[in-house]
């Protein structure tokens, strides 16, 4: 009997991040640009893609895929009455999606009569900063009721993201919420993200990201990658 | 929360390597984990004695080496350990820090058994 030490250095997360890649190869031959998106449970990440299929109508085509921990359809029966076509993956109680998962969704989508397709995450600020799914953005969607501290309490989050959205600023008078505070955690973990003050509510905000994502969307037809 | 799937591609990785090693019976892991990763021991722990059962994993036992989060301010270039919340630079308060480690979150090594050729 001998004993030896065998080096590894292997990233714990790689097995996701090469099914991740495939994901983006996949997406990417079909021409379809991907969004993938994160909030916590109640922050208006359905309000925010029904917002959005609505600022692309006869733009862009949407397809949207669903994530949720328990078997229900309460989001996706949302996007199919908006006319768009969506698939629910029920992660039997895991609290995010991962690339195997978004893989399956992918499956079910009509990808080559897409252009755009929008990932909801599981809702939660933590589980899914570590899973890479393949999508070519990763967007947060904050919402001004959950506190002004969220970065500090969720930095690797807020340090993973393209992209934020603001959302229920028609809230922000009634409730302390010190966006300088809050702005201050989002430059330490992530300097220079763009983000998007929004009302999902009202509908402010929503043109401006929606002229954003096009032509983030072009960029990509454009450069295919 | 998602320790599980952590525990699993942990499990998935040691076994690779020790099959590539020969090995009869893996007996230590060494995880390296930075302050920044979302990660609890225990429950890592946990996970690992369910499903490590009945592999050249069983009975290893895990070894965590926790990083600290080490930040360089890029105003004035001061480096400094991260104790509880995010900060500004505690010399210059710029806002402008680079996050230089802390995140990391890997396999380092595994110690194993082989059986001696006859």
């Amino acid at each position: 009997m001998s004993k030896e030490r065998v080096p590894v250095v292997e990233q714990i997360f790689s097995a996701n991040d090469q099914i991740a890649m495939l994901n983006r190869q996949r997406l990417n031959a079909a021409g379809v640009f991907s969004i993938n998106l994160m909030a916590s449970p109640g922050a208006g990440k359905t309000s925010f893609i029904l917002r959005t299929i609505e600022g692309l109508k006869n733009i862009l085509r949407l397809g949207v895929v669903e994530g949720d921990t328990a078997p229900v359809t309460i989001d996706s029966d949302l996007i199919l009455a908006a006319g768009m076509p969506a698939v629910q993956i029920n992660t039997g109680g895991d609290c995010h999606l991962d690339a195997v998962m978004l893989k399956e969704g992918l499956n079910q989508l009509p990808l080559n009569d897409l252009d755009l397709v929008i990932v909801e995450n599981v809702g939660n600020l933590v589980c899914p900063a570590s899973f890479k799914l393949g999508t070519h953005l990763n967007v947060l969607v904050a919402s001004i009721p959950e506190g002004d501290d969220k970065p500090y309490k969720y930095p690797a989050m807020y340090r993973g993201v393209d992209v934020l959205v603001i959302n229920k600023m028609d809230l922000l008078p009634y409730i302390p919420f010190k966006m300088d505070y809050f702005l201050q955690g989002v430059q330490i973990l992530n300097p220079g993200v763009i983000s998007f003050p929004v009302s999902c509510a009202t509908g402010d905000g929503i043109s401006k990201w929606c002229h954003w994502l096009i032509a983030q969307r072009n960029h990509f037809i454009g450069h295919g990658d | 929360m998602h320790e599980l799937s952590v525990t699993e591609n942990i499990l998935a990785i040691c076994e690779k390597h020790a099959n590539e090693n020969g090995a009869s019976k893996v007996t230590d892991i060494y995880l390296t984990i930075g302050q920044l990763s979302s990660i609890v021991d225990d429950s890592v722990q946990f996970y690992w004695d369910i499903i490590s059962q009945n592999t050249l994993c069983q009975g290893a036992r895990l070894h965590f080496q926790r990083l600290p989060a080490k930040l360089r301010c890029k105003q004035c270039g001061h480096e400094f350990i991260l104790k509880g919340e995010l900060t500004l630079c505690p010399q210059c308060e710029s806002m402008r820090i680079d996050i230089l480690s802390g995140e990391e979150f890997f396999v380092e090594s595994i110690l194993i058994e082989k059986e001696e050729a006859l």
